[in-house]
């Protein structure tokens, strides 16, 4: 069913994209989603419109509650939005997740401490019947992403938390969807390898030049990794703020320190303090 | 080196308080044998000693306290009586003899394992479907738990009546018993197993949009494996005593059930006593047997230990 559209080169040179670039990939339009709870409707997102194109690294930040989460939930149709419409790839979410249109990544790393880290990645690969031969292929290219070759045959508990995060980015990459859908992915990681793992991310993105959505709890993570950050805020979950980000593509850990990225850390902050209202 | 000594230090502790337990347990036994091969015996009569306590009957005829545990029959075999009587009856005699444990315990061991893998295969069937359909969760499992409130020495007649009048009879009426005892901490381990992956897990496989049968066998079933062997072991004791107990309604001729019943016909308390330490030895084997199982496939399965 999805072996027409499968073996295409998982790195695509980033000029390629050239024409296609503005396409709309996710677009919403007048979003709901209300939770039927004890006690009471509970508004999970209310009136939320995104485009998303192509090749955007879209970050989702907000306190808690704010409906980032539940947003991409919406998209990977884990969750079914009350009111509104809402299209990936042209389609409605649950057809695109039936042709596997994306991956996603978890907070947690979820790997089956039963497989090694290729058996993992081998995973979603088992599952869609792609044959043995192309299953090692993808799993040594996917691995080569995240700078994991070599580990390969270790188990999950043989790895620290950042490299069991890395393979489970690498299990999202294996069978090449063009959309990478995070939820706070490096949020129980410390500072250090998180900054080293949003370096290699940003690497990734570049050479794989896929759509991202990404939700995070940090500013700078947000600043730092995205081409467009929707700033969100709760009860009812809406969007605040989309800001599009002036910096290059090619970002240094150290442009965290320029004047211009600086400049959109405070936009987002100034958001998310309105948006909060903090009563 | 260091468990080595404890595990010591409690069977000596055991040892040594059966042996105690002997002396007032069979202390009029003793007296009685000593007064009519004329021995002084204080208080003289059996009349008189009848009213007595066990403790005032050591006190007083201290001489007796050593032939409480060399009796032929005994109220309490001393252990290495019971020790004797299991070497003799396993080392000594040939396999194929009416009096050899060995015999009777592999005649009940048949039941058993029959009994546990036909438990434990509906248990797993059992589970799986209760698991997949909301009817079969609500309509299964209050039976299932019901069915383990009647006791089984109530229910095993009836059932080998059943399946005699029928024309089943032999091995399998008690391998049914055993497995109606098995099948219940497998389905209850088993559901609980294929039930353990949390949200993040299904919702993973969903978006690879895997099928349900996909998810059973590559997430649901090897996360049920701990807690399947938790189950198994529970099981395979639940096997045994169904076989035991199977053996005991039938006036059965082989088996352990059958050893512990004529034992008690006839007075036998030494044989009854090894009876049951074969049961238990043979219990203590099968779920060692099962650990080991256990702690290869595990192991195999990348679980640290």
């Amino acid at each position: 069913m999805n072996m027409e559209t499968t073996p295409q080169a998982l790195e695509t040179q980033a000029g390629d994209s050239g024409i296609s670039a503005q396409a709309s990939v996710i677009e919403a339009k007048n979003l709901d989603l209300t939770f039927q709870t004890n006690d009471g409707p509970v508004h999970a997102l209310k009136d939320v419109s995104l485009n998303i194109n192509r090749g955007d690294f879209v970050s989702f930040i907000g306190p808690s509650g704010c409906g980032k989460t539940t947003f991409l939930r919406c998209i990977a149709a884990l969750e079914q939005p009350t009111g509104g419409t809402l299209t990936v790839n042209g389609m409605t979410p649950d057809e695109a997740r039936r042709q596997r249109a994306y991956g996603y990544v978890f907070q947690a790393a979820g790997l089956y401490p039963w497989r090694t880290i290729a058996k993992n990645i081998k995973l979603p690969l088992e599952i869609m019947g792609y044959s043995k031969a192309e299953q090692d292929k993808r799993v040594e290219q996917v691995l080569d992403l995240v700078e994991l070759s070599g580990f390969g045959g270790k188990f999950p508990w043989q790895l620290s938390g950042g490299m069991q995060q890395r393979a489970s980015i690498a299990r999202a990459l294996a069978f090449d969807a063009d959309i990478l859908l995070m939820d706070e992915p490096f949020g129980a990681l410390d500072e250090i390898v998180r900054d080293h793992l949003n370096e290699q991310l940003l690497k990734l993105w570049a050479r794989t030049n896929k759509t991202i959505g990404f939700v995070t709890h940090s500013i700078p993570e947000a600043v730092y990794l995205s081409t467009k950050i929707v700033v969100m805020s709760p009860r009812p979950g809406r969007i605040h703020d989309v800001i599009d980000s002036t910096l290059p593509k090619e970002r240094p850990l150290d442009i965290r320190d320029s004047p211009e990225f600086i400049e959109i850390a405070h936009r987002v902050r100034d958001g998310l303090r309105a948006g909060h209202g903090y009563d | 080196m260091k468990s080595l000594t404890a595990i010591l230090t409690v069977v000596a502790a055991i040892i040594g308080l059966w042996y105690a337990a002997c002396v007032p347990m069979n202390i009029k036994g003793v007296l009685d044998a000593a007064e009519r091969a004329g021995a002084e015996v204080t208080p003289a009569t059996a009349r008189e000693r009848r009213d007595m306590g066990e403790f005032g009957l050591v006190a007083g005829n201290s001489f007796a306290i050593a032939d409480t545990w060399v009796q032929d029959r005994p109220r309490l075999p001393a252990p290495h009586q019971v020790a004797v009587e299991l070497w003799n009856t396993t080392v000594e005699k040939k396999i194929t003899s009416k009096r050899s444990l060995i015999y009777h315990g592999q005649v009940t061991l048949s039941a058993t394992l029959l009994g546990f893998a036909i438990g434990t295969g509906l248990g797993i069937l059992l589970a799986v479907g209760i698991v997949h359909s909301k009817v079969m969760d609500m309509s299964v499992m209050p039976w299932a738990i019901v069915s383990q409130t009647i006791p089984i020495i109530a229910l095993a007649p009836m059932i080998i009546v059943v399946l005699y009048s029928i024309g089943v009879q032999g091995l399998l009426p008690k391998a049914i018993i055993s497995a109606y005892l098995s099948f219940f901490p497998v389905v209850v381990g088993m559901v609980k197993g294929l039930r353990s992956p949390d949200h993040m897990q299904l919702d993973l496989l969903k978006t690879y949009n895997a099928s349900t049968a996909q998810g059973f066998w590559k997430l649901r079933l090897p996360s049920s494996m701990p807690y399947l062997f938790a189950s198994l072991k529970i099981g395979i004791a639940a096997s045994l005593v169904g076989a035991i107990v199977g053996e005991l309604p039938t006036g059965a001729v082989a088996g352990l059930g059958a050893r512990l019943l004529a034992g008690s016909y006839y007075g036998q308390t030494v044989q009854i006593w090894s009876a049951l330490f074969a049961a238990a030895l043979l219990a203590a084997a099968l779920v060692a047997l099962l650990g080991v199982i256990e702690r290869v496939l595990l192991g195999r399965m990348g679980v640290r230990s």
